[in-house]
C-alpha cells in the first residue's frame, strides 16, 4: 500500500512503449475515429469475456438438464430414484434406477477421505503459515503444487497398482479396491487445496493479532489455538468445503480404485461405486436418448447441484469473514 | 533464556507443548512430501525396463500390448494446443475485465461466484456438458474440436484466477501515472498493465496446459477413443474433426481394459504422463521464481 502513498512518479518500466497521446488540445487527444471505434469494440469484447463465466455455468446446467429433462418429468419415479438402492439400468425385465447406493458410496468415500485429509490439511496449513522459515515454506509450497498437479487418472493407476496390494497385505483382506483405497487417494488429492486455501486464511489474519498475543508471553501454539484459529475460522471452513467439493466431484481415481460394486458399504473394506464413476462407466454404453442415458444426465444434474451448493456455501462463509 | 523468571511448571509445560506441536505439525506437512516422493520413485522404478526415447516415439502396437505412446502423446498435444488457443484469450480478457473494468457490485460478485463454481463443477459433469452442447447440439460429433472446447471451458478458471492475481499486483500508481498523461483505459492496460504482469499471466497459461494434459473424464465422451491408428512419424495426422487418443485416456485403457500387457507398460505410460505434467508445472514454478527475483516494486 505504501506505493500508493508515494508522490514520486513511478520509475520507467521496461517493455513499455511510449503512448501516442497528443498533448496539443486540452479537449482530449486527437485520435482517428477508427482507433476510438476499435477501442470501444475491444472494450465490449472484454466485457463479454468478463461475463462469459456466468454463461458457461448456466450453459452447463442447461445442456446437461436438456439431455435428461424428458425422462426427469416423464417416467422417472423420483421416490425410487432417491430412496432405492436398486440400480439395474440395463436389465430387461427388472429395470430400476435407484441411486441411493451411489449417493451413499460417494459420501462414504468422501467422508472417510475428509476424516484423513482435514486434520492433515489444516495441520500442514498451520505449519506452513506459522511454524516454518521462508525457505522451508517455499519448498513445501512447491511440493504441494506438484501434488495438486498429479492427474486424477494417475491417482487411479496408483490406487490399482500401489494401494491395492498394499491394503491387501496390511489389512489381510482379499481385495484392496474399496472405500479405504478411494478415500486415501481422495485425501491425498484434496489436501493440497486445503493447505493452500487454509494458509491464505491464516495469512489474512493481521500481524498485529500475532504480535499482541506473543507480547503477552503466549507461545506460538497458544497464539495459533486461541487467536489465529478463531480469527481465521471462516477461511478454514471454506478450505474444508472446497476440499469436500473436490472429493465429491472426483471421477477417474474413484472409478478405478473403489471396486465398482453398487453396494451400501458396511466397512471401509467393502467395494462401492460413486455417482461420478457410474456416469463415466456407463455413458459409453447407453444409447443416446434412452432412459438409461437420460438418467445418467439426471445424476449429472444432481452432482452439479451438490457441488454448486458446496461452493456457494464456501463463498458465503468467506464473504462472512470479509464483513466481520 | 527464561531463567530470569524461573522455570515454573507452567512455563515448562508451555514450552513442552510448543515443542510437541511443532513436531506433530511438521510431521503432518512431511506426510504430504513423502507420498509424492515414494509414488514417483516407485512408478519410475517399475517403469525403468521400458523407459527410453523409443518408448515415447513409437506407436502402440499389438492391441496396445507393445510399442510406445507416440500417437497418444501427439494427440494430447493437439488437445492442449487447441484448448489453449480458446481458453487463453477468453480467460485473460475475462481477468482484465474483472480487475480493470468491473466495479464492486452484484454483477462482479456473481461473475466471481461463477468462476469459482466453474472450477468446482465435477469433471464428469463437464463431460456431460461437452457431449450435450458440442457433440450433439452443435453437431461437431466426437472430435478434437469438441473435446478441446470442453477442456477449455473446464480450465478457464485456472487462467482467470492467476491472471487476475498478476494484474492486481501491478501498483495502482502505475495506472494513475498513465491516466494522468491522457492515456485511455485500454491504452493503459496495453502499455502498462499487461507488460508488467506478463510473467504471472504466463504462469496461469502454463498451469492450464498441465491441467488440460492430465484430464481424462471430460474427453472420454467428447472426442477420445481407445485406439486410433496413425502413420508413424507424421506429426500432422489429425484434423479438428477427427477423433483422437490421449495419453491420459491411454493410461486408463491399458490399466483397466488390457489385462495381458507386460507389467512395465502401464507404469511406463504413467511415468510419461506424470513426467510431462510435472515438467510443465516445474516451468510454471521457474517462471514465477524468476518473476519474483526481477520484480522492481
Amino acid at each position: 500500500m505504501d506505493q500508493q502513498a508515494m508522490n514520486l512518479p513511478p520509475a520507467p518500466v521496461a517493455g513499455t512503449r511510449p503512448l501516442s497521446v497528443s498533448t496539443g488540445s486540452p479537449r482530449g487527444p486527437r485520435r482517428s475515429r477508427a482507433a476510438v471505434l476499435g477501442e470501444s469494440v475491444l472494450e465490449w469484447v472484454i466485457r463479454l469475456c468478463g461475463i462469459s463465466a456466468i454463461f458457461f455455468v448456466f450453459g452447463i446446467f442447461f445442456f446437461v438438464l436438456r439431455e435428461g429433462v424428458g425422462f426427469l418429468f416423464g417416467g422417472l419415479n423420483l421416490g425410487e430414484f432417491f430412496f432405492s438402492t436398486e440400480w439395474y439400468p440395463t436389465s430387461l425385465s427388472h429395470v430400476r434406477y435407484g441411486v441411493l447406493a451411489l449417493i451413499v458410496g460417494t459420501f462414504s468415500v468422501t467422508g472417510l477421505a475428509m476424516l484423513i485429509a482435514v486434520p492433515f490439511g489444516l495441520g500442514a496449513a498451520i505449519f506452513v503459515s506459522e511454524f516454518c522459515n521462508d525457505r522451508l515454506r517455499e519448498g513445501l509450497k512447491i511440493v504441494i503444487e506438484l501434488l495438486a498437479a498429479i492427474p486424477s487418472v494417475v491417482w487411479g493407476f496408483i490406487g490399482i497398482s500401489v494401494m491395492n496390494p498394499l491394503i491387501q497385505e496390511v489389512f489381510h483382506v482379499p481385495v484392496g479396491l474399496n472405500v479405504l483405497n478411494g478415500a486415501l487417494l481422495l485425501a491425498l488429492m484434496s489436501v493440497p487445496i486445503m493447505v493452500s486455501i487454509g494458509e491464505d486464511a491464516l495469512k489474512a489474519v493481521p500481524d498485529s493479532f500475532r504480535e499482541a498475543s506473543l507480547a503477552m508471553g503466549a507461545t506460538r501454539w497458544q497464539t495459533v489455538r486461541r487467536v489465529l484459529l478463531p480469527a481465521a475460522k471462516n477461511g478454514l471452513l471454506a478450505a474444508i468445503l472446497l476440499g469436500v467439493g473436490r472429493a465429491v466431484g472426483e471421477t477417474m481415481a474413484v472409478l478405478m480404485a473403489t471396486g465398482h460394486a453398487v453396494n451400501i458399504p458396511k466397512s471401509p473394506f467393502d467395494p462401492v461405486r460413486t455417482l461420478t464413476a457410474t456416469i463415466a462407466a456407463e455413458l459409453g454404453e447407453a444409447s443416446v436418448g434412452s432412459p438409461h442415458y437420460q438418467v445418467l444426465f439426471i445424476i449429472g444434474i444432481l452432482l452439479f447441484t451438490i457441488t454448486f451448493a458446496v461452493n456457494l456455501v464456501a463463498d458465503l462463509v468467506v464473504k462472512g469473514t470479509a464483513k466481520g | 533464556m527464561a531463567t530470569t523468571f524461573g522455570e515454573t511448571p507452567f512455563i515448562r509445560k508451555k514450552r513442552r507443548d510448543e515443542a510437541i506441536v511443532r513436531v506433530v505439525l511438521g510431521l503432518m506437512a512431511l506426510a504430504m512430501v513423502v507420498p509424492l516422493l515414494l509414488i514417483v520413485g516407485y512408478l519410475v522404478e517399475r517403469a525403468w525396463p521400458l523407459l527410453s526415447l523409443d518408448f515415447i516415439f513409437t506407436n502402440p502396437t499389438h492391441g496396445m500390448r507393445e510399442g510406445g505412446v507416440w500417437s497418444a502423446l501427439l494427440e494430447t498435444l493437439y488437445l492442449v494446443t487447441v484448448s489453449l488457443l480458446i481458453a487463453a484469450p477468453v480467460g485473460v480478457l475475462a481477468a482484465v475485465y474483472l480487475n480493470e473494468y468491473a466495479k464492486k457490485g452484484w454483477l462482479t460478485r456473481i461473475i466471481n461466484l461463477a468462476v469459482v463454481n466453474l472450477a468446482g463443477v465435477p469433471s464428469i459433469v463437464h463431460a456431460l456438458f461437452g457431449l450435450g452442447a458440442f457433440v450433439l447440439f452443435a453437431g461437431m460429433g466426437r472430435s478434437i474440436l469438441a473435446a478441446s472446447l470442453t477442456l477449455a471451458i473446464m480450465t478457464l478458471p485456472v487462467i482467470i484466477a492467476s491472471t487476475k492475481e498478476a494484474l492486481a499486483s501491478v501498483p495502482l500508481s502505475f495506472r494513475e501515472a498513465c491516466w494522468n498523461v491522457g492515456a485511455t483505459r485500454w491504452q493503459t492496460i496495453r502499455g502498462i498493465v499487461l507488460p508488467n504482469s506478463i510473467s504471472g499471466i504466463l504462469t496461469g497459461v502454463i498451469l492450464q496446459v498441465s491441467r488440460t494434459a492430465g484430464e481424462t473424464a471430460p474427453i472420454m465422451f467428447t472426442g477420445a477413443v481407445f485406439f486410433k491408428r496413425i502413420e508413424e512419424g507424421n506429426p500432422f495426422a489429425y484434423s479438428l474433426s477427427d477423433q483422437c487418443m490421449a495419453l491420459s485416456m491411454h493410461l486408463f485403457t491399458i490399466t483397466t481394459q488390457v489385462t495381458d500387457a507386460p507389467k512395465a507398460l502401464p507404469y511406463a505410460t504413467a511415468v510419461v504422463l506424470l513426467g510431462s505434467v510435472l515438467l510443465v508445472n516445474a516451468c510454471a514454478i521457474l517462471v514465477r521464481l524468476r518473476l519474483r527475483a526481477r520484480k522492481k516494486w
